[in-house]
């Protein structure tokens, strides 16, 4: 399956955000977009999700327009993951990801048995299942963005859209949840995410597209895109990428510098 | 089903059993629970009871529909005002949100200036309570790109504070012997002159609007998570807002016509009824719905034997509600966020 935008031109009623963006999503793949804030990243995937409407050109799920296609089919196909929020009235985890069974159920219909055990797998499947009777406006911020995640993996979607899912997770939560990232993909899942860290493009992502000024200024691997010169042009920082040895294989990573040095 | 479960969902049924044999028991002439059934018995099965007929006219006539009159106004009321908090996913709102209580009152008030008979009142009454919701939905629909929900919850406010002020004007320019105080015990709402043609009247509107919720009830858990994760889990939300939106205005348009402006109820009792049985609204609305006749038909009875004469609901319910619902918000952190 692919999800695929054609000089989409993209943005909220009234106001035009970006334009001209062209890529694909294919499942198995992790494509990684970066960007400085208000550069369009979640416009982009709210368009994408067809929650706003393209303001020219088109998004395409296997060759249909997004725009023919019903809110459950297209919930069927890609399930999202916002940032994770607080929640408003006291649901369980366990009700939160059932949740995501919805596109799965009749329209006068309450979740059945199978539901519960689909909701229940991709909770153990996260290693949260201990969490299923948690409260989860009351759980930490990392639990609730893997809850989101578990629910978006209840919809059976063979794509995912995630907006920054490490925003606002300490440090062994965003490690955590980029692990999870990548075995999704190898479990043949496509993902398409949000982050405002060029390391965790080298750490997870297959390809990068670099979405500045609501251009993609760069879209390839991340040795490709994720130059100094890039981000030097995207965020306005110097940069210096380096090659580390991890013993199992290099890795680059990205170490920013002050512009004038002390 | 663990123990305390089976408990929370028993409690609204059992205190609706206790308030109904309450109500038949207290007042000027008491009626045993026993005896009520005898006479509902003989009623549906055309046999006899054997008691008096001052019995029969008490139980059939007088104090049963008033019965069913404030079992239904206070189902009607915290079903529809769980299905509002669900829908604006905030838990201080009630049903007349969206202006349907100033739209009834602007009706009623004008049937009772042009001193129209009391069918007429009624009708009016509902007629605006529909009206204004409509005209409420109307005006959000017309204003695009900014979040739907709110602009429906501010579209309510201004079309109910229009409504208002012609409530007003129309107390200002009113007899002040005969209409004005008709219109003040209207607006401060009673079930005193609940009679069984009310109930024929309101009952299957009620349950018409009932009906959607209930198939509903699983839409109604996502739209509590806001238009756009709700549409990106795959529901057509404004459609399934539109509906619930329709039903829970038939139903609290529907009671409002026949008991007035009662308050309280629909914002006070959806929130007890999450406190036991959860924010899941398959068992939120049973729970509401019971808990919320049973809660007006205490107040009813209360408001029928406090005092030498009738205390109205409106002054009751808010006598009983506000320190109620600052209990709540002083003790209680479990029903909301």
């Amino acid at each position: 399956m692919t999800l695929s935008a054609e000089t989409l031109a993209f943005g909220y009623p009234g106001r035009t955000v970006g334009r001209g963006a062209t890529f694909a999503l294919k499942t198995g793949e992790v494509l990684c977009v970066l960007g400085p804030n208000g550069g369009g990243k979640t416009t982009l995937f709210r368009t994408l999700l067809g929650l706003l409407r393209p303001h020219g050109g088109r998004v395409r799920i296997d060759g249909s327009d997004l725009r023919d296609l019903a809110r459950r089919t297209v919930a069927r196909r890609i399930g999202y993951v916002p940032q994770a929020h607080s929640g408003y009235f006291p649901f369980t985890v366990a009700d939160v990801v059932l949740m995501g069974r919805t596109a799965h159920i009749g329209l006068f219909a309450a979740p059945s048995d199978k539901d519960r055990r689909v909701a229940h797998e991709t909770l153990e499947t996260l290693g949260i299942a201990h969490l299923a009777e948690a409260i989860y406006t009351r759980i930490s911020g990392g639990e609730r963005q893997l809850a989101l995640i578990a629910r978006a993996l209840a919809q059976e979607a063979p794509l995912l859209i995630m907006d920054e899912p490490t925003a606002s997770l300490d440090f062994g939560n965003q490690v955590r949840v980029l692990e999870r990232i990548r075995g999704l993909a190898r479990s043949g899942i496509g993902i398409l995410f949000s982050t405002h860290d060029p390391d965790h493009a080298f750490l997870c992502a297959d390809r990068v597209a670099i979405l500045h000024d609501g251009h993609i200024a760069a879209l390839g691997t991340p040795a490709e895109t994720v130059t100094p010169g890039n981000l030097r042009a995207a965020y306005g920082v110097e940069v210096s990428i380096q090659e580390v040895d991890m013993g199992a294989g290099r890795r680059r990573v990205c170490l920013p510098s002050f512009a004038a040095s002390p | 089903m663990s123990g305390r479960r089976i408990a929370a969902t028993l409690l609204p049924l059992v205190a609706l059993a206790g308030a109904v044999i309450a109500a038949f028991a207290i007042g000027k002439f008491p009626v045993a629970p026993v005896e009520a059934l005898a006479v509902l018995w003989a009623k549906l099965t055309g046999g006899t009871h054997g008691l008096s007929d001052t019995i029969e006219t008490v139980v059939l006539r007088i104090r049963g529909p008033r019965i069913a009159a404030a079992i239904l106004v206070g189902a009607a009321l915290a079903a529809a005002g769980a299905a509002y908090q669900g829908l604006f996913r905030n838990p201080l709102v009630s049903p007349d949100i969206l202006g349907v209580s100033s739209g009834a009152a602007l009706g009623a008030v004008i049937g009772i200036f042009l001193s129209l008979p009391v069918m007429a009142i009624q009708g009016l009454s509902f007629v605006g309570g529909l009206g204004a919701v409509a005209v409420v939905y109307g005006v959000a629909a017309a204003v695009r790109g900014h979040d739907p929900i709110l602009v429906l919850v501010l579209a309510g406010v201004a079309i109910g504070a229009l409504f208002g002020a012609g409530v007003a004007l129309l107390k200002y320019v009113a007899d002040p012997y005969n209409q004005l105080p008709a219109i003040t015990f209207w607006l401060l709402g009673s079930l005193a002159g609940a009679a069984p043609a009310d109930l024929t009247a309101a009952a299957p509107l009620t349950l018409v609007g009932l009906v959607p919720l209930i198939l509903l009830r699983w839409r109604i858990n996502l739209l509590s998570l806001g238009d756009e994760e709700a549409k990106a889990l795959g529901v057509s939300t404004g459609p399934t807002r539109a509906a619930v939106v329709a039903a829970a205005t038939l139903m609290t348009a529907s009671v409002v016509s026949i008991a007035g402006i009662i308050g309280w109820v629909g914002l006070l009792i959806p929130h007890f009824a999450r406190l036991l049985v959860g924010p899941d609204f398959g068992r939120l609305l049973p729970a509401s719905a019971l808990l919320g006749g049973g809660f007006m038909l205490l107040v009813d009875t209360l408001a029928r034997t406090v005092a030498a004469i009738e205390v109205p609901l409106g002054v009751l319910t808010a006598l009983v509600g506000t320190p109620f619902f600052v209990w709540l918000l002083a003790t209680v952190r479990r029903g909301w966020q």
